[in-house]
């Protein structure tokens, strides 16, 4: 008997930990199956020989970010169908070979390499996390290639091989935090997932608050799939804070505001203000719950633009009547638009023609957003932020935008409180 | 001293979502012996049929919605009782007595079932809407207890006590002990013990669907939502001492109000987490068989 207890209990421990290991396995997320990318590119050659020209779509399409990336990929596409319909770029038709980063950053590594250096393609437009831009960085600063980089970030970042569509922290964190201080909010109480983003946003934000005179009463990261926020709330409780500040990412956002709402918490005891839910979260988490909570993005769907009035018609007709459009599917639509902005422009699909005149800073687009130009010097866009607040109806209202568009600056080096706080990254 | 009641109220809270996921192994793995690795995803399933339940609810009776949770509740125990009888008979029945066999069987169906789930149901979690009679919270002297905890909690020790009862009240339960204990002997007074175990099973395996149902309500619902609590289930069971349901009921005590209190008083769930498991590995060294080792009259080996 005892020998089969002590058999049991190895076959106990064994057990546990197998189990963590495929829990481990499950948190890295997704398949690692490759799969080979469709190529709707039936020439063998890449580049820009004959009549069309090759450029790679490099997004996750399995895996947990699959998603999230469908909606960028779709956006993508639908550029580059409306530029083939009205002629092309210098008379070329774009065809474009897609592949599977698998939401995972090694893979991404690989499928960039195989992209730039095997297809020969003139750009790639991809990505949407941190760990997989930084994963393919090198790839297109080795092969001297381009990536359109189409996600808001932490910023703290400016690769000449990669031109980043998406917010800097000055074109979303920064001009929200403002917002909260000129309305009044005193007492932060700063709440994010436990990765790079959450942590680097927090930095600025709590240089920020304080360079203000106001207070950051408390501030907690949750694991990313942490289901259990009540010790949390309890510290919310117990610190009385004005505004929650919410970095909280994919699920961590559901449970949050669930058991919240539990404890019949509504905007009006509890405000706060989010980065990472947009239009699809909204849909998913519940508009009741989060009915009056504020967002700060550059586009909503509902911008009141005469081309985010096409913008949005396009993409509901061209994959369903019932998808959103969202900031980041509308910051991958103009890095499309931008791209071939740029190659008009230097006459060449050459990517260092292409560079030098971005380099110049004279190239602009008329985005769904509004007037989009990328900064010569750092490569990001200058772009009209927005505050928004959810309405009953699960879209999200303008309640305030910068009259004009706000030039990017990804290290803070305008913002005196962020150079005396030396904001380092976090790699 | 409101924060304190918060805090015993959270942990009991937390106790008693470990302790309804982790009294359905304490069936299967604590009575069976078998190490089911597809527990977690027993968890799921119940989790999803809550979904599917209320989408069904909202497409056919909107007018009724109110009522879906109590129908999602028996179905998730019904699918996933049933669920663990077909897995019982298909697979585990023929892996008795080789316990690695089972581990790497039941590894590979949590793997098939894991990802059913996200080419049926998307790699994006679900949500799950509270019934209004379980939304906000009553208020008590600057506390407020949310409604859909106090039901997790009463669902709980309601499914401890049914358990208890089927066990030592009637003539299943006898017999499914008297199986657990001694097979053969049992075989020899007649028991169909192939039934029973496929019974057994089934039970541990409805347990755990409900179980699901339950924390649908705190959070999202997706593919991996079962893994998030198998660790702490398993924990629970071999901390209390493996075959002893009141070791299960201290074991999830203990873990739960550490975690919340670790949490709550001193750092993050993370680091939580790390001492908990610390606190955990150094009592099991000095205490292998748990804080109730069970006792039998088995001869074997």
């Amino acid at each position: 008997m005892k020998k089969s207890r002590q058999m049991f209990a190895r076959i106990a421990a064994l057990m546990l930990s197998l189990t963590l290991a495929f829990s481990l396995v499950a948190c890295g997320g997704g398949s690692s199956s490759t799969g080979g990318g469709t190529s709707t590119g039936g020439g063998t050659a890449g580049g820009d020989e004959g009549d069309t020209v090759v450029v790679g779509i490099l997004h996750s399409k399995t895996g947990a970010m699959a998603i999230s990336e469908q909606a960028v990929i779709d956006a993508e596409i639908l550029a580059i169908e409306e530029i083939n319909a009205s002629g092309g770029v210098l008379g070329k038709q774009i065809e474009y070979i897609e592949e599977d980063g698998a939401s995972d950053p090694a893979t991404f590594a690989t499928k960039a390499e195989k992209l730039v250096s095997q297809d020969k393609v003139v750009t790639v437009f991809g990505c949407w996390t941190s760990s997989s831009r930084k994963a393919v960085k090198s790839v297109f600063e080795d092969y001297e290639s381009l990536l359109w980089y189409p996600v808001q970030y932490e910023g703290m970042e400016q690769s000449p091989n990669i031109i980043y569509t998406g917010a800097a922290p000055n074109q979303q964190i920064v001009p929200a935090v403002e917002y909260l201080l000129d309305n009044g909010y005193t007492k932060f109480f700063l709440i994010g997932s436990d990765y790079v983003f959450p942590r680097t946003a927090n930095m600025i934000i709590t240089a920020q608050v304080k360079a203000a005179g106001a207070e950051i009463v408390g501030e907690e990261y949750a694991a990313m799939d942490q289901t259990d926020f009540a010790s949390i709330i309890t510290k919310i409780e117990a610190a009385k804070p004005d505004i929650i500040v919410n970095t909280l990412n994919g699920t961590g956002n559901v449970s949050f505001f669930k058991q919240m709402a539990e404890k019949n918490y509504t905007a009006a005891e509890y405000p706060t203000m989010s980065f990472s839910i947009a239009e699809e979260e909204v849909a998913t988490i519940g508009p009741d719950i989060l009915k009056d909570h504020m967002v700060s993005w550059n586009y909503y769907q509902t911008t009141d633009t005469p081309e985010n009035e096409d913008f949005v018609a396009a993409y509901k007709a061209r994959w369903g009547a019932n998808r959103v459009t969202s900031d980041p599917a509308e910051a991958a639509y103009d890095g499309v638009y931008l791209w071939k902005a740029a190659v008009e422009k230097a006459g060449s699909f050459e990517v260092a023609a292409v560079l030098e005149v971005i380099r110049t800073g004279e190239i602009s687009f008329q985005a769904p957003e509004g007037l989009v130009t990328i900064d010569g010097a750092t490569q990001h866009l200058s772009k009209p932020v927005r505050i928004g607040v959810i309405g009953a109806d699960g879209l999200i209202e303008e309640v305030y935008a910068t009259p004009e568009p706000v030039a990017p600056d990804p290290y803070l080096k305008g913002y005196q409180w962020a150079v005396d706080a030396n904001i380092q990254p976090l790699e | 001293m409101q924060q304190v009641i918060g805090v015993l109220f959270n942990g009991l809270s937390l106790s008693s979502i470990l302790l309804l996921t982790a009294v359905g192994l304490a069936i299967t793995f604590g009575l069976m012996k078998v190490i089911n690795m597809a527990h977690g995803e027993f968890i799921m399933m119940g989790a999803y049929t809550t979904f599917v339940v209320q989408q069904l609810f909202l497409s056919f009776a909107p007018g009724a919605f109110d009522l879906s949770y109590l129908v999602a509740l028996v179905a998730a125990f019904a699918f996933t009782f049933l669920f663990g009888c077909v897995l019982e008979k298909l697979v585990i029945s023929r892996l008795y007595g080789r316990v690695v066999d089972s581990l790497l069987a039941t590894a590979g169906i949590s793997i098939i079932l894991q990802q059913a789930a996200r080419s049926i149901f998307g790699e994006r979690g679900v949500n799950v809407t509270a019934p209004s009679w379980l939304s906000g919270g009553i208020s008590l002297g600057g506390v407020t207890f949310s409604y859909n905890r106090l039901f997790i909690i009463m669902l709980a020790v309601l499914s401890l006590v049914l358990v208890v009862l089927i066990m030592r009240k009637t003539k299943f339960g006898l017999q499914m002990r008297a199986v657990m204990q001694n097979r053969d002997m049992a075989r020899c007074m007649g028991i169909n013990s192939r039934r029973i175990d496929m019974l057994t099973f089934g039970i541990g395996s409805g347990l755990a669907g409900l179980a699901g149902c339950s924390v649908a309500l705190l959070g999202s619902v997706d593919s991996t939502v079962g893994q998030l609590y198998i660790v702490d289930s398993f924990m629970a069971v071999v901390l209390g001492g493996v075959g002893n349901l009141v070791g299960t009921v201290f074991g999830s005590s203990i873990i739960g109000f550490s975690s919340i209190g670790i949490e709550t008083g001193l750092s993050s769930a993370d680091i939580a987490k790390c001492l908990v498991l610390l606190i955990i590995i150094v009592f099991l060294q000095f205490k292998p068989q748990g804080l109730f080792a069970g006792r039998t009259r088995q001869l074997d080996e």
